[in-house]
């Protein structure tokens, strides 16, 4: 696993770029840990306040711990109509979370996200940002067993 | 170069870039804010000042938008009242309304609005938030279920303290005022200055060592300078039955041209020692190891033959001044003149070159 | 006329889109070349004249924004919007897959016309893999030479809508929190690093080789007059093929669904559509025969927006889906000023107390004087349109509203 000291050394050059620091950083973590978030602040040149405001304020960025797998169910509205919500359900059943939640293994974490630009497919499921086409509720235990 | 617009009927001139909430008021106009603060940088996100431009689709927040030529303005037709009606109860949806014990009852901004144009509840009202933190700091009150999200404290903590130690942490409905991982400020960069307080609008920060004591607005306030450093800070003692129970700042920088009302954390809460019983009130002399009260005149005497006798036994050179920064430049002068023409020593310091 | 009508599109799936060579070998390019051959003021006449307007969704006219950019400063930048965050669109995704040479290229040339070198994409954060795409396109373009001094960076933004408008998508660049600014100042003024920028949507900047090599004359003849060109739709929602589609602006949204779309799904009744994203007004089917272009949207009081196209079958719940857009525009709400980061919330409780059967006329009066305020004095865009599918839905369909009051 990269040390984040470097990963944030790598954008510091980005005018501006603590948000592409953070996307490094999550690749490698799936969060952003403190340490690495103070870090970010120093190199470039933000209080850690104004870091962590930052942070806090994209839905795709986290602060607290998460699984290895993110998966994100999209629940806009033509995600909606298609069934979102079944499959959400679905989810929750398979793995014994709530959306939210991380299962106790440490291996998925359940969230909600808004469109994903992929809704030609609808409903559709990102697991580690990648997305997850026509997702029926019984397809749920299926998809998830592939990730291990 | 001049441009003239029409404000509730009135024809005005201003320079150009003048914004409309300063030609409003220049006209006349009564605009309320909460945002707005002259010595920040503008925010224009609480939305209360807005106001119509005739023929705009929309209302614009006067704060913000420039006077342009020619614009005709009204500051309290039906929409304006209507969105600033519909901003309050938005605010007040939320709000945590205890005026009866708020330090900040009297000079609050919220309420003030609310009473100017019959606010008494809330259409909204719904779901609170529940924001209150048990911040164990000496000093500030932080009870965020009064907050308007005005973002003052923000902007002053950074443009005015240059401490950073708050931001506005989650977004939308979730949004709020916090350090860092929405820690204490005893962990956070905080000097506690206090500026903080000074410019919420509301009663969402306050002092925690004036709490209870009298609320601000029904206090009469004593404008002196700060005794603690010799920067010569402005402030108002608040004083209430003859004893201070608070300090407040004005802000005004014809009233406080040092620190147009930005203090320190002494200034602003280290006033309290002055009622303390612990207090020494005359001078005290020692003897056989105990010291007894004495009168100005015996303790000065004292001091005086004591310094002319190290003076005549040792010479001038074996006596040396420390002095404070807790006395004025004016007082200084003096303590060193007294060293250099009565004693005859070169031998002064002062405690700020340290 | 019920065909497609490809233009960006026309070569989709048969060159690479990282390729430079490939783009040039069906014509790329070349519109830089004209574009660098004129000078800035003709070029940006030109574009003005072809009359493009924006595809991002507020339709201002191209060339006339790149007017307003003062000629001094040195340091002038060019920023693409491929945030794309209006939930069922996705047609600059698809643009940049197909033919992301010709983004480049149309980047390049405003460059061209307001004298800048400096482009940046910000592209959403969902599109991780298209960023590595466009990378490895610009890289490909640099070293084929056909940008020459033009160059592009990516940055992602990280899941917030917001950031779809402009000035908070420049903040989010900064590295800030994207809290969108007041206007004015206006980017092409004070926009990243208080430079000035044009910002510009990717289809927007997509149009600019083609107009260049066809001629502004050519593209202002495309579709409907005063909204020329082509549109990029995406169909979603109860349609038989949910897919995109490239159609001149003039086209019927009936042709829309019934000839491309193929009909709603499973040969049911159309209740409503919903048009340009999740901020668009809900059209009742006796709208559908209007054109898609800007202004025949606005007539009946929709927007062509993103261009999405979300249909609803007659089974639909009305209710139901405005709370769930109601909640959308909770979740996506900046914080920043009173009506949207409070209105927001009402509005989405409200709408889940109507939706659950404990809501009563009061509420939809209260809704009603909430939207009007929303619209009015909301900060940014996004407020300002927050309440448009509440308030289109009240009117044509406020049937669906009382049948579930107490
Ligand atoms: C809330 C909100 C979201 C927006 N999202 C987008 C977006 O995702 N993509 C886009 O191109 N424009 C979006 N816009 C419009 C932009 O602010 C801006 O008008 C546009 O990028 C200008 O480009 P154009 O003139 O080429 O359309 C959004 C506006 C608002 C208010
Ligand atoms: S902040 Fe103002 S409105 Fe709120 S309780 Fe205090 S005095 Fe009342
Ligand atoms: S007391 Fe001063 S330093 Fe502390 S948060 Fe308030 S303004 Fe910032
Ligand atoms: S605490 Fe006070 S100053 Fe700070 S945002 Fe809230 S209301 Fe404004
Ligand atoms: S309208 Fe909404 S998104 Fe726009 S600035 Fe206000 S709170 Fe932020
Ligand atoms: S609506 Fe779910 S991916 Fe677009
Ligand atoms: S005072 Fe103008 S928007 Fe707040």
């Amino acid at each position: 696993m990269a040390n984040y000291m470097d990963i944030i050394a790598g954008c510091k050059d980005k005018t501006g770029g603590i948000i592409e620091a953070y996307h490094a950083i999550q690749k490698e973590y799936n969060y952003i840990p403190e340490e690495a978030l103070k870090e970010a602040a120093k190199a470039f040149k933000l209080s850690e306040a104004q870091a962590f405001g930052v942070a806090t304020f994209y839905s795709y960025l986290s602060v607290k711990k998460r699984g290895k797998y993110i998966i994100r169910m999209c629940e806009s509205a033509p995600c909606h109509v298609a069934g979102a919500d079944e499959v959400l359900k679905a989810m929750e059943a398979y793995l014994g979370i709530k959306v939210g939640e991380t299962t106790p293994d440490n291996k998925f974490t359940l969230e909600l996200t808004e469109c994903v630009g992929q809704c030609q497919a609808t409903p559709v499921v990102t697991i580690n940002s990648e997305p997850v086409f026509n997702v029926k509720p019984e397809m749920v235990p299926g998809i998830l067993a592939g990730y291990k | 170069m001049d441009i003239k617009l029409t404000i509730d009927g009135k024809e005005i001139e201003v320079p150009q870039g003048t914004m409309l909430l300063e030609a409003c008021r220049k006209a006349g106009a009564d605009i309320p804010t909460f945002c707005y603060d002259p010595d920040l940088k503008l925010a224009g996100s609480c939305r209360m000042c807005v106001v119509q431009p005739k023929g705009w689709r929309n209302l614009v927040a006067s704060c913000v938008t420039p006077a342009q030529n020619g614009m005709v303005i009204e500051t309290e037709s039906s929409d304006v009242v209507e969105a600033r009606k519909v901003v309050l109860e938005l605010m007040l949806a939320r709000h945590k309304l205890t005026c009866h014990t708020c330090e900040k009852d009297g000079e609050c901004n919220l309420q003030d609005y609310c009473y100017r144009y019959g606010v008494t509840e809330s259409r909204f009202a719904g779901k609170v938030h529940n924001l209150f933190k048990d911040d164990s700091n000496p000093f500030i009150e932080r009870d965020y279920d009064k907050c308007v999200m005005c973002t003052r404290c923000v902007r002053a903590c950074e443009e005015i303290t240059g401490a950073r130690a708050i931001n506005v942490m989650d977004r939308g409905h979730h949004a709020h005022i916090a350090t860092a991982y929405d820690g204490s400020l005893e962990d956070s960069p905080c000097v506690f200055c206090g500026q903080c307080i000074m410019v919420c609008p509301v009663g969402a920060l306050s002092s925690k060592i004036a709490a209870g004591q009298g609320k601000p607005a029904q206090n009469d306030k004593v404008m002196t300078t700060c005794t603690y450093c010799g920067t010569g800070c402005t402030f108002e003692l608040n004083v209430k039955n003859d004893k201070i129970v608070g300090v407040t700042s004005n802000r005004d920088a014809e009233w406080s041209p040092v620190n147009k009302g930005a203090l320190c954390v002494k200034g602003r809460f280290g006033w309290d020692f002055v009622n303390s019983p612990e207090r020494l009130t005359t001078p005290l002399i020692k003897e056989n190891g105990e010291f007894r009260p004495a009168s100005w005149d015996e303790a000065l005497d004292l001091a005086a033959d004591k310094i002319k006798a190290v003076k005549e036994q040792y010479g001038p050179d074996s006596i040396s001044m420390f002095s404070s920064a807790r006395i004025t430049n004016e007082e200084n002068y003096l303590a060193q003149k007294l060293m250099r023409a009565a004693i005859g020593s070169n031998n002064v310091d002062h405690c700020a070159r340290l | 006329m019920t065909q497609e009508y490809r233009v960006l599109l026309e070569h989709a799936d048969k060159i690479n889109p990282e390729s430079a060579a490939d783009y040039i070998q069906v014509g790329g390019y070349k519109g830089l070349e004209k574009a660098r051959s004129m000078n800035p003021k003709d070029l940006t006449e030109e574009v003005k004249k072809s009359g493009l307007r924006g595809r991002g969704g507020a339709g201002f006219n191209a060339g006339m924004k790149w007017s307003f950019v003062p000629q001094y400063p040195e340091t002038k930048y060019v920023v693409c919007n491929f945030d794309e965050g209006e939930p069922g669109t996705y047609k600059d995704r698809i643009i940049c897959q197909k033919n992301a040479q010709a983004l480049l290229e149309g980047m390049a040339i405003c460059g061209h016309a307001i004298g800048s070198n400096n482009g940046y994409i910000y592209c959403r954060g969902e599109y991780p893999f298209v960023v590595e795409m466009l990378k490895k396109a610009i890289g490909n373009a640099k070293e084929s030479g056909a940008l020459g001094e033009f160059n592009i960076e990516v940055r992602m933004g990280a899941g917030a809508y917001v950031c779809g408008e402009e000035t908070a998508l420049i903040e989010s660049i900064e590295g800030h929190r994207g809290e969108p600014r007041f206007k004015p100042p206006f980017p092409g003024v004070e926009g990243l690093w208080r430079m000035p920028t044009v910002v510009n949507n990717v289809e927007t900047f997509a149009c600019l080789p083609y107009i260049m090599t066809n001629g502004a004359d050519w593209f202002a003849g495309i579709g409907a007059k005063s909204y020329p060109g082509t549109k990029v739709l995406t169909l979603t929602g109860d349609i038989e093929n949910p897919t995109y589609f490239e159609v001149p602006t003039d086209y019927l949204l009936r042709d829309v669904i019934y000839e491309l779309g193929g009909g709603v799904k499973g040969g049911k009744k159309l209740k409503a559509v919903q048009v340009g994203g999740t901020s668009g007004a809900f059209i009742p089917s006796q709208n559908l025969d209007t054109p898609i272009d800007f202004d025949s949207m606005g007539a009946i009081g929709a927007a062509l927006g993103s261009g999405a196209v979300f249909v609803m079958d007659e089974s639909r719940d009305i209710v139901d889906i405005i709370n769930r857009i109601a909640k959308f525009f909770e979740h996506e709400s900046c914080g920043q000023c009173t009506p949207c980061r409070e209105g927001t919330f009402r509005c989405k409780e409200i709408m889940e107390r109507i939706n659950t059967g404990r809501g009563s006329l009061k509420d939809i009066e209260n809704l009603k004087v909430l939207a009007r305020i929303m619209q009015k004095a909301s900060l940014c865009g996004l407020g300002q349109a927050a309440p448009i599918p509440i308030t289109s839905t009240l009117e044509h369909f406020e049937y669906e509203y009382l049948r579930k009051l107490v």
